[in-house]
C-alpha cells in the first residue's frame, strides 16, 4: 500500500474529484457570471434539448463514425503489410514518427496544403483551372480528413500488434483447406484479431468524438462538434451547468462504450 | 501468407498521405516569400524565428519546464505504484486499477474541463503550476502501466535473492528493482514527456495569462494569420521528434 499511496492520492485528488465536481455541477443552477448557484436544478440538461444542440450531437457522431471507419479501412491493410514485411522495424518507425509529431503541426500542415491560399489552390490558379479558389477547408469533410490523418497511427499500432502475435500458420492452414482470400480474411483473420480491432476502433472513435482543435481549426460554422459546444457553453454562454451536463453525458457514453468492449473481449477469452 | 497487391498499394498510399503534407511544410520553411508560392531558397523564416520571436521561445521554455517536471513526478509516482501493484498485497487493488484506466479512456476535453472547474472552484490561479498538475495527472497512468508491463518479465527470485543476501527493502529497491525496471522507467519518462510537449486541449483549459506553452502559441499563430515562421518551428520540431525517436528506438517496444 505504501508504494501506491502517492499515485492513488494524486489520481483521486486531481482526476476523480474534479470529474465528480463536474457531474454535480451539471445538476445545479446557472449563475449569471459563470459558475453555479448551489441549488438543485435540471436546467443544464433541459437546455440540451434544443435543435441546435441535437444537430451538433448528431454531427459529432456521424463525423466520428465515418472517420473511424475510414481509419480502420486504411489501418488494417497497413498493419497486415507491416506485420509481414522484412523491414518491419523501419516501417513501424515511419508510423511512429507522425504519431510523436505535434498534433497542431499536423493540423497546420493540412491548412497549409488545402487552405484558400494553400498549395493546391496556388497550383490550380497557376495552371488556370480556377480563377479564384476552391474552398477545401471549413466543412465536415475536412474535419474527417484531419481526424483520419491524426489518429491513423493510433489504429495501426494495436492492429499491427495483434496481427504480429497471430500464428501465421492459421492462415496457411485456412488456404490449405481450400479457403479463398476473401473467406480467409473474414472467417480467419478478422475473428482472430478482434481485440486489436476493437482497441483500434476505441482509440480513434473516443478522441474523435471529443475533438476540439480539429473542428475548431479546419471546420466551419457548420462543422462544430461536442467539444466546441462545451467550450462555447463554458466561455461565451457562461452556462456552466450546461457545459457540465454535456461533459457528463460524453463521459458516460465513453464509459458505456468501454464496458461493452471489456465484456466482448472477456467473451472471446471464454469461448 | 504474403500480403497481396491491394494491401501493398494501400500501405504506399498511407505513407504518402502521412509524409507529403509534412514535407511540404518543411520545403516551404525555406521559401523566400510569405505566400505558399515557391520563389526561391531563403533562411528568412529561421532568422525571424531565432532572433525576432521572443514569444515563441518563452512558450518553448515553458513547455520544456512543464514537460520535464511533470514527467519526473509522473514517472516517479508511476514507478512506485507499479512496484506496489505488482508485489504488494492490499485491499482496494482492483479499485486502483479501475481508476488507473479511466484517464486513458476519458476524452481529453473532459479532463481539461474538470480540472478548470476544480481550479476555479478552489480559487487556484491558472499558471504554469496548474499546467504542471494537469500534465502529471494525464501522464501518471501511462507511466504506471509502462513500468508495470516491464516488471512482468522480471524474475521475482532476484529480489528474494537480494533479501537472502541481507538487503533491506530500500536497498533492494534501489540496487535491484529500479535497475532492472530501468528501460521501462525511461520509456515511461519518454512517453510522459511526449504527451506533455504535445498536449493542446487540456493545457488550453488550465493555462492562464502568461503561461503559454508551445502548442498554445502555435494554435494562436494558426488562428490569427499564418506566418511561415510556423513552418520553421514545425521543421525544427520534426527534426527533434525524429532524432528523439531514433535515439529512443530500442525503448519504444516497452511503450507498445
Amino acid at each position: 500500500m505504501k508504494y501506491v499511496s502517492g499515485y492513488s492520492i494524486w489520481l483521486v485528488l486531481f482526476f476523480i474529484v474534479p470529474v465528480l465536481i463536474v457531474l454535480s455541477f451539471s445538476f445545479m443552477e446557472k449563475s449569471i457570471y459563470g459558475g453555479v448557484e448551489f441549488s438543485f436544478s435540471l436546467e443544464g440538461y433541459k437546455s440540451l434539448f434544443s435543435i441546435g444542440y441535437l444537430k451538433i450531437l448528431w454531427r459529432s457522431i456521424w463525423i466520428s463514425f465515418v472517420a473511424t471507419l475510414l481509419t480502420i479501412l486504411l489501418a488494417l491493410p497497413v498493419a497486415y503489410y507491416i506485420a509481414n514485411s522484412k523491414i518491419k522495424d523501419l516501417l513501424l518507425l515511419l508510423v511512429v514518427i507522425p504519431f510523436w509529431t505535434n498534433s497542431l503541426i499536423r493540423i497546420y500542415a493540412w491548412i497549409f496544403v488545402l487552405g484558400n491560399n494553400g498549395i493546391i489552390n496556388q497550383v490550380l490558379r497557376k495552371i488556370g483551372l480556377v480563377n479564384d479558389y476552391i474552398q477545401f477547408l471549413y466543412n465536415p469533410y475536412a474535419v474527417i480528413l484531419v481526424i483520419v490523418y491524426t489518429y491513423l497511427p493510433y489504429a495501426i499500432i494495436p492492429l499491427f500488434a495483434s496481427i504480429d502475435r497471430l500464428e501465421k500458420s492459421i492462415l496457411e492452414a485456412a488456404f490449405d483447406l481450400g479457403c479463398n482470400k476473401t473467406k480467409a480474411f473474414f472467417k480467419v483473420l478478422i475473428p482472430n484479431i478482434k481485440s486489436g480491432l476493437i482497441t483500434a476502433t476505441l482509440f480513434v472513435f473516443i478522441p474523435a468524438l471529443g475533438s476540439y482543435a480539429i473542428p475548431d481549426l479546419v471546420g466551419g460554422v457548420n462543422s462544430k462538434m461536442i467539444g466546441n459546444e462545451i467550450v462555447r457553453q463554458l466561455t461565451v454562454a457562461k452556462n456552466w451547468p450546461a457545459a457540465s451536463a454535456i461533459s457528463s453525458i460524453l463521459t458516460l457514453a465513453t464509459l458505456i462504450g468501454v464496458l461493452l468492449f471489456v465484456k466482448s473481449t472477456q467473451k472471446e477469452v471464454h469461448t | 501468407m504474403k500480403p497481396g497487391a491491394l494491401s501493398k498499394t494501400i500501405t504506399i498510399f498511407t505513407f504518402v498521405f502521412f509524409y507529403v503534407p509534412i514535407f511540404i511544410v518543411i520545403l516551404f520553411s525555406f521559401n523566400n516569400s510569405k505566400s505558399p508560392v515557391w520563389t526561391g531558397f531563403s533562411l528568412h523564416w529561421y532568422k525571424e524565428l531565432f532572433f525576432d520571436s521572443y514569444d515563441v521561445w518563452r512558450a518553448f521554455f515553458n513547455s520544456i519546464l512543464v514537460a520535464v517536471s511533470s514527467s519526473l513526478v509522473a514517472t516517479a509516482l508511476g514507478t512506485l505504484a507499479a512496484i506496489g501493484l505488482y508485489w504488494e498485497k492490499f485491499r482496494g487493488k482492483s479499485t486502483i486499477w479501475i481508476i488507473s484506466y479511466l484517464p486513458l479512456i476519458i476524452p481529453d476535453i473532459i479532463i481539461g474541463v474538470s480540472l478548470l472547474i476544480f481550479f476555479v472552484m478552489l480559487k487556484i490561479r491558472l499558471s504554469l503550476l496548474t499546467i504542471f498538475i494537469a500534465h502529471t495527472t494525464f501522464s501518471l497512468s501511462y507511466a504506471m502501466m509502462i513500468v508495470y508491463s516491464r516488471l512482468q518479465d522480471f524474475e521475482y527470485s532476484i529480489v528474494e535473492a537480494a533479501y537472502d543476501l541481507g538487503a533491506t527493502k530500500s536497498v533492494a529497491l534501489y540496487k535491484v528493482i529500479i535497475p532492472v525496471a530501468f528501460p521501462g522507467i525511461l520509456a515511461a519518462f519518454f512517453m510522459s514527456f511526449t504527451l506533455s510537449i504535445d498536449d493542446f486541449v487540456i493545457t488550453f483549459f488550465v493555462a492562464g495569462p502568461g503561461s503559454t506553452t508551445l502548442p498554445l502559441k502555435i494554435y494562436s499563430m494558426i488562428r490569427f494569420g499564418i506566418s511561415p515562421t510556423i513552418n520553421a518551428i514545425s521543421t525544427l520540431l520534426l527534426v527533434g521528434t525524429i532524432a528523439i525517436s531514433l535515439t529512443m528506438k530500442k525503448y519504444l517496444k516497452y511503450i507498445f
